[in-house]
């Protein structure tokens, strides 16, 4: 120090060794994964406000406002009883309409989260290109939104189960566990579109088609029973189908009688936890892979 | 870290003239270029697309722009420095690109902490009402829900939407222009930043609000924090900064005292 007391000691160094001097980092640079993980946990305040903020606002121009959270659901199900219970007169499967329904919100579930999910980058660019946050947050809101229309919905299709005439039992108590591992699942599948629809917009037009096609192989509108007549290699790909494996259980849980495919509670469960652990982990680090480049470009 | 600011302070204090100095942000030589699409220009057809898809390449009607041309400067702890230039210069690029959302493609950008853009386009969520935003605005910065309880009321205030009645309870697509700006200012002012960027935001709202930001600018100086201001407003650089760099067609043409860069600046403009 003695040599050098008279000069100012950042003189004569480059650019990049005063930043590494003082401690500066490169702007932009991505955290670690264990980093960003402590970072997103330090947000969780936010993604539950973002959460509730978005379902607010969804339905603050509708004149009965958050009344569309029930009707929706309620509507939606409807439709589907008239065609497939009514015109096309499915009365093989005990209590129809009760099947459908569970199928039918709990397959909503993950569309509507997969379909805001693919959008969740590309329609919040003004907030992304204005604040600094993990933008997992992002992702992590819509699937904490759609949760939240789900409870909603559970709570007309409990109505619809016990108006039907099923028995209130203690299986229904599985129903937690396996809405949990579905939301997982689902965040894991959002955080996962939510990278692919941030980079190329084209597929906001494709995913509707996949959603589609993923809920006639879920067994959502009529009897699983019929997979049964598929050659074997499809009959295992549809058991092991995710979608398929947590209306089952939802359908487990709730009705009596209701015709499964997976005849192994033990599988369904596994196939359901392992579904949840491998849609989140690779889902989280796939995104996290591409943190620095949201909102570029 | 402490023992750095130990060791510049001891040479300093031999060097009367200078004061500790810290550096915030080290630009060192950075190029940035990005691409611009624009709009219908051939090759649309979805033939092409298509064939592009495949082979990876770029649409056509993407130009790659230059913005950025080998810019090196060294901001400090407590300085207010402004950013001029004419339009399309690199001035709000460089700006991004400090924040960390634009990507250099030579040289590097280092930072202290985490640097936050402030533009007066950071949309917040327009159906909700103003209140709900301040929350939401604050969350989103990091901070603590307690703090946020603390702060909200003030940030209200201080914006003055509530000045023509009570504004903040209403969604904010019923805010004029000027009114969401100065909210989203408010919201961006409560929290001490390390390196706050601010992308023409004080050229919108009224007189009153411009004094109570130019102010608030101030204060967050005194924190400990380094500002950057891009404005075409020169006036409003005078009064908030005493350093400025002048940006020309993304290189760096003068860096230095306000007055001498304007005085120097202005010549330029009205020569052309």
């Amino acid at each position: 120090m003695a040599t050098t007391a008279l000069v100012d000691p950042d003189t004569g160094l480059t650019q990049a060794q005063l930043a590494a001097r003082h401690g500066l980092r490169v702007a932009g640079e991505r955290p670690s994964l264990a980093e960003y993980s402590r970072r997103l946990w330090a947000y969780r305040h936010f993604i539950a406000a973002y959460a509730n903020a978005k379902l607010v606002a969804s339905y603050s121009n509708a004149k009965l406002g958050q009344l569309w959270q029930v009707l929706t659901p309620l509507t939606n199900a409807a439709v589907y009883y008239l065609i497939f219970g009514v015109v096309l007169a499915q009365n093989s499967i005990p209590n129809f309409i009760a099947y459908l329904t569970t199928g039918l919100f709990i397959f909503n579930f993950t569309q509507s989260a997969v379909l805001a999910g693919t959008q969740s980058i590309s329609s919040n660019l003004g907030l992304i290109r204005a604040l600094h946050f993990p933008r997992a947050s992002l992702p992590l809101s819509t699937t904490m939104t759609q949760f939240q229309q789900l409870l909603a919905s559970m709570v007309v299709l409990i109505g619809i189960v016990l108006v039907t005439g099923e028995p209130i039992t203690l299986k229904w108590l599985l129903l937690v566990p396996a809405l949990l591992l579905q939301a997982v699942f689902n965040a894991g599948v959002v955080l996962l579109v939510a990278r692919l629809g941030a980079k190329s917009t084209d597929l906001k037009q494709v995913m509707p088609f996949i959603m589609r096609t993923w809920m006639y192989g879920s067994g959502v509108l009529y009897s699983v029973s019929l997979f049964e007549r598929l050659p074997g290699w499809a009959t295992t790909l549809v058991q092991y189908n995710p979608l398929l494996v947590y209306i089952e259980l939802a359908r487990y849980a709730l009705l009596e009688q209701a015709p499964l495919l997976n005849e192994s509670l033990t599988q369904l469960w596994l196939v359901a936890a392992g579904w949840a652990l491998v849609a989140g982990i690779g889902g989280f680090i796939y995104f996290w892979r591409g943190e620095q480049e949201y909102g570029r470009g | 870290m402490a023992e750095h600011i130990v060791a510049s302070t001891e040479a300093t204090a031999t060097l009367t003239s200078a004061q500790e100095r810290i550096p915030t942000v080290v630009v060192d030589d950075a190029h940035i270029i990005y691409r611009v699409h624009q709009g219908a220009a051939g090759g649309t057809t979805p033939v092409a697309a298509l064939r592009r898809l495949v082979k990876r390449t770029h649409a056509p009607n993407v130009r790659e722009v230059h913005a950025v041309k080998g810019v090196s400067f060294t901001a400090y702890r407590g300085e207010a420095i402004g950013l001029i230039g004419s339009n399309g210069s690199g001035k709000s690029t460089i700006l991004r690109a400090i924040a960390g959302l634009l990507p250099v493609n030579r040289g590097a950008i280092h930072t202290q902490g985490q640097p936050s853009l402030l533009g007066v386009n950071a949309a917040l969520l327009n159906d909700l009402s103003g209140e709900r935003n301040v929350v939401l605005g604050c969350l989103a910065m990091g901070m603590h829900p307690d703090e946020v309880a603390k702060q909200a009321a003030g940030i209200i205030d201080f914006s003055g939407i509530n000045e023509r009645g009570d504004f903040a309870s209403l969604p904010m697509r019923t805010y004029s222009s000027g009114m969401a700006a100065r909210l989203r200012f408010s919201i961006a002012a409560a929290k001490k930043h390390d390196v706050l960027l601010i992308d023409e935001a004080l050229a919108t709202g009224d007189k009153g609000f411009r004094k109570r930001s130019e102010q608030r600018v101030r204060e967050l100086r005194e924190g400990a924090g380094t500002v950057f201001l891009v404005s075409h407003q020169l006036s409003s650089v005078r009064d908030t900064c005493e350093r400025t760099i002048w940006l020309e067609s993304g290189v760096l043409r003068m860096d230095g005292p306000t007055d001498e860069v304007i005085r120097e600046y202005e010549a330029y403009a009205n020569s052309k």
